[in-house]
């Protein structure tokens, strides 16, 4: 197969392109706004139209022209199957099982896919208070799978987390199957501990360990991932947000 | 039956030191002009609850109208930091906040069963994590099935705030969109103002709409573009831009303290 393949792209364009393409379609995500949202709608947007996108304010089956700068837009609610309330969306569709793939991002993640949210230092007084759990623990737990995305450095993918906002282990799913960050993929074994599966191109396995504060898992099969594609590009940057636009609801 | 008082007679009368006040609004619907009125107004030693403590609460921390906080995720949607809300927690500026934190579904169920009248909420949550020591939480075991699930005391303010497009004469609101947790805070606590955009001779149907009945409601206040910059549905848009601004004007202690004074305090009071 041969695609035509842009030469220049971002590190978030490439996160964003590498969660979409493991999204099938039909899949049901739950959606946070920032790379989450970029992703799943890139995966609707173009080998994925099936995929239902549930933001956690409560609206089902959203189809935004643009991305949303908030979880709750006015858009996100014109353009879904149904609008419900929060708890709702909390109890009957969350912890009901009925969400395939949550995503989530974090300030810090172990080696176990558990996440940090909440605070940088001691609890009682933190160098940086962060928001908050927000969906963050019962997405992981009963989502069927869950993708994290972040960055990967030494401070954010450390051996000890400062506070554990979220288990990385699941409870009525797989919890935290993959991470995708600014060098590549990683996924956990069967023993529970995350290994790189998957780097972007031109990142090389000795960047991933450099910036990881434990002694990183590589699988002996690594692949390479494709860079983007320009079909993939023009469907991101379409949907980049556009002020004084209304949307085609 | 709802009254329909002017805002600032809703707010002197409803709200007192002390006490718990919960503004809900889930990205829409925010009420910030009943938010502005508190400030005015100089509340202090208010126990704050909000499941998204956004730009409201940062205000309302930033003025020193709170002692406490019961929220579950504190952020700038979509933008970043509270800077308010982190220099009350990280430097007690201007003074100290006590936090209590949950996830949005503990939350949630906390307020459904406030609205109940249920003493706690249960959750299949907080497993696995070290939220469970810091916050309101137990676990108990289902009688039927054994299964371990987590209980969450109810939330039950003393006031709850929200805001609604529209109300008829006798006070009863109407609001569709986003619906958030607006029916269930009305509920759950011992007195309620809403704000609207305006007051209607009847309520012909929405789809989707919800309608909180008049004798539901202690006081109908009303307030065009109450709910700025959050929106609300059918009447404005959000103001996506004020968002991004309000990480610049708040991250400094005295350009934030003059922003409100020529924002808010300056202002009078709304109608």
């Amino acid at each position: 197969m041969t695609q035509v393949v842009s030469t220049t792209y971002t590190a978030d364009e490439m996160m964003a392109v590498a969660a979409a393409r493991r999204l099938q379609d039909g899949t049901v995500c739950f959606v946070g706004i920032g790379l989450p949202s970029r992703a799943a709608n890139l995966a609707r947007a173009t080998h994925a139209p099936g995929c239902v996108l549930v933001y956690e304010s409560g609206t089902i089956g959203a189809k935004p022209s643009h991305l949303p700068l908030s979880i709750g837009d006015g858009e996100l609610a014109e353009t879904a199957d149904a609008v419900v309330s929060v708890p709702e969306i909390f109890g009957y569709w969350l912890q009901g099982g009925r969400i395939d793939v949550g995503f989530l991002g974090a300030a810090q993640i172990d080696r176990f896919g558990n996440l940090n949210s909440t605070v940088i230092g001691d609890y009682d007084r933190p160098r940086v208070r962060l928001p908050g759990a927000g969906g963050a623990p019962e997405i992981a737990a009963w989502c069927r799978e869950t993708f994290v995305m972040l960055n990967q450095s030494p401070r954010t993918f450390v051996e000890q987390l400062d506070f554990r906002t979220t288990a990385g282990a699941g409870v009525g799913g797989a919890g935290v199957t993959c991470v995708v960050t600014d060098l590549g993929v990683l996924e956990r074994d069967g023993s529970g501990e995350l290994t790189l599966t998957e780097l972007h191109p031109e990142a090389t396995a000795d960047q991933a360990r450099e910036a990881t504060g434990w002694d990183l898992r590589v699988a002996d099969s690594l692949r390479i991932g494709a860079p983007p594609a320009d079909v993939e590009l023009d469907a991101l940057r379409a949907l980049r947000p556009a002020s004084g636009e209304t949307s085609a609801a | 039956m709802a009254e329909i008082v002017p805002l600032r007679e809703a707010v002197a009368e409803l709200v007192h030191d002390g006490e718990t006040v919960a503004l809900e609004g889930f990205t829409h619907l925010i009420p910030h002009a009943a938010g502005h009125e508190l400030v005015r107004q100089g509340r202090r030693e208010l126990t704050l609850v909000r499941m998204t403590p956004d730009v409201v609460y940062d205000q309302l921390i930033g003025m020193g109208c709170a002692r406490k906080l019961v929220f579950s995720w504190g952020g700038n949607p979509g933008v970043g930091s509270l800077h308010r809300l982190r220099d009350a927690v990280e430097n007690d500026w201007p003074s100290p906040l006590e936090l209590e934190e949950h996830s949005h579904a503990g939350m949630a169920a906390a307020y459904a069963a406030g609205a109940t009248r249920l003493p706690f909420g249960v959750v299949r949550g907080y497993a696995g994590t070290d939220l469970a020591e810091r916050t309101r939480v137990a676990v108990i075991t289902c009688p039927f099935t054994g299964e371990d699930v987590a209980a969450v005391p109810a939330i039950r303010p003393d006031v709850g705030i929200v805001h609604g497009q529209r109300a008829d004469h006798a006070g009863n609101v109407q609001l569709w969109g986003i619906s958030g947790v607006q029916k269930e805070v009305v509920l759950a606590s011992t007195r309620s103002l809403v704000t609207v955009e305006e007051v209607v001779p009847e309520l012909d149907p929405r789809p989707g709409a919800i309608v909180l009945p008049g004798w539901t409601i202690t006081a109908v206040s009303v307030v065009p573009g109450g709910a700025l910059p959050s929106y609300a549905h059918g009447y404005y848009d959000r103001d996506n831009d004020f968002y991004v601004r309000w990480d610049e004007i708040s991250r400094d202690r005295d350009r934030f303290r003059s922003w409100m004074h020529s924002h808010v305090l300056a202002n009078g009071s709304s109608p």
